[in-house]
């Protein structure tokens, strides 16, 4: 082989990238920043940028001037009502998600064997990647009028309860199925594992030297609780929220499949592009999500949310 | 206090965590007892008998056949663009300094941190700005974009383990670059990329909500349930066809979290 005395190209080119690490990084980066700045940030801009055109009254076309009409139809009572049920629900969902997720992170981290643990992590894990429709679909099974929940109550005789719980007026409705609390439960179960995993994350990250000084120190469990770990734990918790809150802003399909029909923002997105035609207006919709969810960023991030993510 | 350091819950812990896990299973219980019931245009429960023929049904039928195809196609394709892609981001980021460094990662994650509707709605209009009609294609790039972030979490992961000293010991002993990649990187990370490549084809394989706005007319296998779940006219197969696909996202991330098991970021903690 004459190739210690005459370079191949290969052995060029790979000379010449070591040389010259930002040749090489260059050519690392440009690829994966070529598709998501053009394709995925170019996209994202032209969307924003068609919310300030509008929709010509007269003739229903598209006008590509730059105008605020579009902005001042989306701040109307009607959608009001829209933003303040997407925002209510997310909200009622992270609380909720909150308080199921906190006991089945404490106890995998702080009392569940090795084996245990490995287990109920796959548990949690499971769920969160399996079909997202499947799950929804679930529900649809669990919740309808002649399924399982009504059969349920019936053998434990608590029709009385389950009819009393849909006679509640707003969130009840003439089944489960059909109701704002079906729709809020399969919220509920489809994302608790976004939420159980940032808590056991942030749980794992309390030394256990913390708990026993505090202990050492006299407080019973119940203090040690309060006043240690739960302080600690609560970056998770707002981590674990970012996602459950976000994904509930911009869902437009469980509510199209299990609920009311009353419009939530994806779906009136979804109804807008689609059967409206009216791309202005669902550009501007699409603005609340992201403005919404940029304030909670904020917020999350001053909390230290992101160093539990 | 047990033998491994930890101590006992509380009836009321325990409890509580059971509640929990329990509301995660048990409708994923309900989907398979479905697949199984002779019932045919209600959820009525409980079932009035079982059988086993919706299976043969949902599987001699062309359409579901056709979308489960397309959806298999689409979702190797996107994985194979997010490995390309996502090691390449992640080779970048490990190796070196530079200026936006940190958003990089921002920016990767990004198509799954914003509601997918938002993702979807941006990519159908600009295809209709330039209009480029609706194909195999257009799903395929909506897919990869959301599936790079899966691929280079895993492969970062494991890179940031591994020992700078490994490079330049290649190098010493008279390897090129590409040989160093070749012998010593690529094996080195081969079951990150494996488990990083299994879960965004799960990711894939079962994603609607970006899929329902770039498909137009086409159908992959979570857009015929979504019509399903919308205007149900075949509830059985329906019922089948969600077994299905349960299993086939279920084996991948099995794989993906085996392989990674022993390590601290066990693939799949993060969607």
């Amino acid at each position: 082989m004459t190739a210690a005395a005459r370079p191949t190209p290969l052995q060029r080119l790979s000379s010449l990238l070591y040389l010259h690490p930002r040749l090489l990084l260059l050519l690392l980066l440009a690829p994966p920043l070529l598709w998501l700045g053009v394709i995925y940030l170019g996209s994202l801009f032209a969307l924003l940028l068609q919310s300030f055109y509008y929709i010509d009254p007269f003739s229903g076309t598209i006008v590509r001037e730059f105008s605020l009409s579009t902005y001042r139809e989306l701040f109307t009572a009607a959608n009001a009502d829209i933003f303040l049920r997407t925002v209510l629900m997310a909200a009622a969902v992270t609380v909720a998600a909150a308080i199921i997720a906190f006991p089945v992170a404490y106890y995998m981290v702080r009392h569940a064997s090795l084996k245990m643990k490995a287990l109920l992590f796959l548990g949690v894990m499971l769920p969160l990647w399996s079909s997202y429709l499947v799950r929804v679909y679930a529900w649809k099974l669990l919740l309808a009028k002649e399924g399982i929940v009504t059969w349920f109550a019936e053998q434990l005789h608590l029709t009385w309860l389950l009819d009393a719980i849909l006679a509640i007026p707003v969130i009840g409705g003439p089944s489960l199925s059909i109701s704002y609390i079906g729709t809020f439960l399969v919220f509920l179960y489809i994302w608790l594992p976004f939420m159980i995993l940032p808590i056991v994350a942030a749980l794992e990250r309390v030394p256990r030297s913390l708990t026993e000084a505090s202990a050492d120190l006299g407080a019973r469990p119940g203090q040690t609780f309060r006043k240690v770990v739960f302080p600690l734990a609560v970056p998770g918790v707002v981590a674990g929220s970012i996602f459950t809150f976000s994904l509930t802003l911009g869902d437009y399909i469980i509510p199209r499949i299990v609920g009311n029909s009353r419009p939530f923002i994806g779906l009136a997105i979804y109804q807008l592009q689609g059967v409206a035609g009216n791309i202005p207006l669902a550009a501007a919709f699409t603005v609340v999500p992201i403005v919404v969810m940029a304030v909670y960023l904020v917020i999350a991030r001053r909390m230290g949310a992101f160093s539990a993510l | 206090m047990r033998s491994d350091g930890k101590p006992r819950a509380s009836w009321s812990l325990r409890a509580a965590a059971l509640a929990g896990m329990a509301f995660l299973h048990v409708p994923l219980f309900f989907i398979i007892l479905y697949a199984f019931s002779v019932e045919e245009k209600s959820f009525v429960f409980p079932l009035p008998g079982l059988t086993t023929k919706w299976f043969a049904v949902a599987f001699q039928r062309e359409d579901i056949r056709a979308a489960l195809g397309l959806s298999v196609r689409v979702a190797l394709m996107s994985t194979a663009i997010a490995i390309v892609l996502g090691t390449l981001a992640a080779a970048a980021v490990w190796r070196s300094r530079f200026f936006g460094r940190e958003s990089i990662s921002l920016l990767l994650i990004l198509p799954i941190a914003l509601p997918g509707i938002i993702t979807g709605i941006s990519l159908r209009s600009a295809y209709n700005l330039m209009d480029i009609p609706f194909s195999f294609w257009t799903i395929v790039i909506g897919h990869a974009t959301f599936c790079i972030v899966v691929v280079y979490n895993n492969v970062l992961a494991r890179l940031r383990r591994s020992a700078p000293g490994m490079i330049e010991a290649s190098m010493d002993l008279g390897a090129n670059g590409f040989q160093t990649f070749r012998y010593v990187i690529l094996p080195h990370m081969a079951t990150a990329l494996l488990a990083g490549g299994m879960l965004a084809f799960a990711l894939s394989f079962d994603e609607v909500i970006v899929t329902t706005f770039t498909a137009g007319q086409q159908t992959t296998l979570p857009i015929w349930m979504l019509s399903e779940l919308v205007r149900p006219r075949e509830r059985p197969v329906t019922n089948v066809v969600a077994v299905f696909v349960i299993a086939v996202t279920l084996v991948p991330i099995l794989i993906a979290f085996y392989l990674t098991r022993d390590t601290h970021e066990a693939a799949g903690s993060g969607k």
